[in-house]
């Protein structure tokens, strides 16, 4: 299994019924709930990892709180944004990165 | 004119101090980089999820309501949410000028700002801890901060089979976050003996604990754990991370009581997901931004000053306590930084209770320690600068050849700049006798540098 949202309808928390939102990853659509940020939206979306180290090394999230810069992507052509910082929003143009590509 | 005090970080420290600075007539400027307050400890659900109890996630969470409530409504209090606190500047005998970005984290076009306090309150908080071993840098290997984060902060679980591994008691509230959310938790491991962790303690942990009001939230945990029939196991811990791209398999072994491995009592588990944490590392770039002697945490007195000029400290940054001592801390700092009495009776009362979460990090430190022998799990190819892949044999190497570590290998160099493997590498060098300084980082937070080139907003007109 990979990572899951917490169903609403099981949400103890009694959050209201989920309002969705759809971003584009790469060229591909992906859709999520408002109130994820885009970390969350992709590990929901069954991705484990987006972004490659200098070797092509994968990295997705390590930290969680924005201290690891792991989970780095491109949000409509700003680049180096802390995808678990970052709110998605509708719409949402998210580009992987790579700093094997950079090395090159 | 009453005094300005801004507060950056509004978890359980920052937020008591800016209450206790409005109570004692101060105008407040309280900074946070998060959209909400509560830090990690209260990290609150989005706005979007509307939740009707969001309390159901939390301890202590009506007085943390009650508080948040008054501070950001209060008429002398300015709430400035995602705002990235990126450099001090420090001046004469008055506190630092405090530049802040406002904005969507790491957003071009953000706010610049400038503050000039008559008292600054630094409350930053701490981030997990995780020492190197063979595989953690696969997918699917979490801090343990991450982990909670991710089901407090959106509801988003990491994984359905579990371990849980490191040190100290953080591990026991993430193990039941996962349980709640329905995963299953397959262990939690203490590295450290039952020994170890029972002599830190030592006698009546019970009544420390009480009195820094985590007995209760303990005892739940410990509660949780036996009714879903999770072991707590002590002298073992996650030595590897195995799977094709991602992590699908752990090692876990058996600790003496140093963390050296004791071989031949390794066992694999199929999981889809680790969490880990070793303890906590302080968020220093600021108070060494603003010239605060530090030893290992940020020095304070017993009025909560650090020894940089109006600049007070408030949480963990001054020692790991948990929450309610650094809502303690951060009450008496918020006080004081405002000018209110010192002597007051209240503030006796609170200092002694802040005397008490002392002592409670005191013997959480000695109780849950990190033992030498941990380097008996890495081998040369183990990484261990995540950002650098920096590997165990490359550092080891460059630290005989008596040329720039730090050059030669990019370790703590690149994008987290070491905030991460830094105390990682300060400990593997100082065994090779060379002594590393603690990462000074002038931009304390990622800027862009369009963003330097607009002009900054005089200090915010109410």
């Amino acid at each position: 299994m990979s990572p899951r949202l917490v169903r609403s309808e099981d949400d103890a928390t009694g959050r209201r019924p989920d309002t969705p939102l759809e971003i584009r990853v790469d060229g591909d659509a992906m859709a999520g709930v408002q109130g994820q940020t885009i970390a969350g939206v992709l590990l929901a979306g069954g991705l484990q990892a987006w972004r490659e180290g200098p070797s092509g090394a994968p990295r997705g999230v390590f930290c969680g709180i924005g201290v690891c810069f792991d989970c780095l992507v491109t949000v409509n052509g700003e680049r180096d944004v802390r995808a678990c910082r970052r709110r998605a929003h509708d719409g949402d143009v998210v580009t992987t990165q790579s700093r094997a590509q950079e090395a090159r | 004119m009453s005094r300005h005090v801004v507060v950056i970080g509004a978890g359980p420290a920052g937020l008591g101090a800016a209450a206790a600075a409005l109570r004692a007539g101060a105008r407040v400027t309280l900074v946070d980089s998060a959209e909400q307050p509560g830090g990690q400890y209260h990290r609150m659900l989005p706005g979007a999820y509307d939740a009707a109890h969001p309390g159901r996630l939390h301890h202590g969470w009506d007085e943390f309501d009650r508080t948040r409530r008054h501070v950001l409504a209060h008429r002398r209090c300015d709430w400035w949410p995602e705002s990235a606190v990126w450099a001090l500047d420090r001046l004469d005998d008055r506190p630092p000028r405090v530049h802040v970005v406002r904005g969507p984290a790491d957003g071009a076009g953000r706010e610049r700002h400038v503050l000039d306090p008559d008292a600054l309150i630094l409350a930053p908080g701490a981030h997990d801890r995780v020492l190197p071993f063979p595989g953690w840098d696969l997918p699917g290997v979490f801090t343990a901060g991450a982990a909670q984060a991710l089901a407090k902060g959106e509801r988003l679980v990491i994984g359905d089979r579990v371990v849980i591994a490191g040190s100290g008691p953080f591990l026991l509230p993430v193990a039941a976050s996962l349980l709640e959310a329905g995963s299953a938790v397959l262990e939690v491991l203490e590295a450290n003996t039952a020994a170890t962790v029972a002599r830190g303690w030592g006698s009546r942990p019970w009544q420390l604990a009480s009195q820094s009001g985590k007995a209760a939230e303990l005892a739940e945990y410990t509660a949780l754990l036996a009714r879903h029939r999770v072991p707590y196991r002590t002298g073992r811990t996650v030595i590897e991370a195995r799977g094709d791209g991602r992590a699908e398999e752990v090692v876990t072994a058996r600790l003496r009581a140093d963390w050296s491995v004791v071989p031949g009592t390794e066992r694999t588990v199929a999981v889809d997901a680790v969490c880990v944490s070793h303890g906590f590392t302080p968020q220093l770039e600021l108070p060494v931004a603003a010239g605060c002697a530090i030893d290992g945490f940020v020095r304070v007195n017993d009025d909560q000053l650090t020894t940089a000029p109006g600049v007070y400290a408030a949480g963990e940054i001054t020692g790991i306590a948990g929450a309610p001592a650094a809502r303690t801390e951060g009450l008496l700092a918020g006080w004081l930084a405002a000018g209110g009495e010192p002597g007051a009776p209240e503030i006796r009362r609170l200092r002694r209770r802040r005397d008490q979460g002392r002592a409670f990090a005191a013997r959480l430190a000695s109780a849950h320690p990190i033992g030498d022998g941990w380097t008996s799990w890495l081998s040369p190819g183990t990484t261990i600068c995540r950002c650098e892949e920096t590997s165990y044999g490359a550092l080891c190497a460059a630290a005989g050849s008596g040329r720039s570590v730090r050059l030669e290998t990019r370790a703590g160099l690149g994008p987290c700049q070491a905030r991460i493997c830094g105390p990682t590498v300060a400990e593997l060098l100082a065994r090779r006798g060379i002594q590393t300084t603690p990462h000074n980082r002038p931009i304390a937070q990622p800027l862009r540098l369009g963003e330097l080139a607009y002009p900054t907003r005089k200090e915010s007109a109410r």
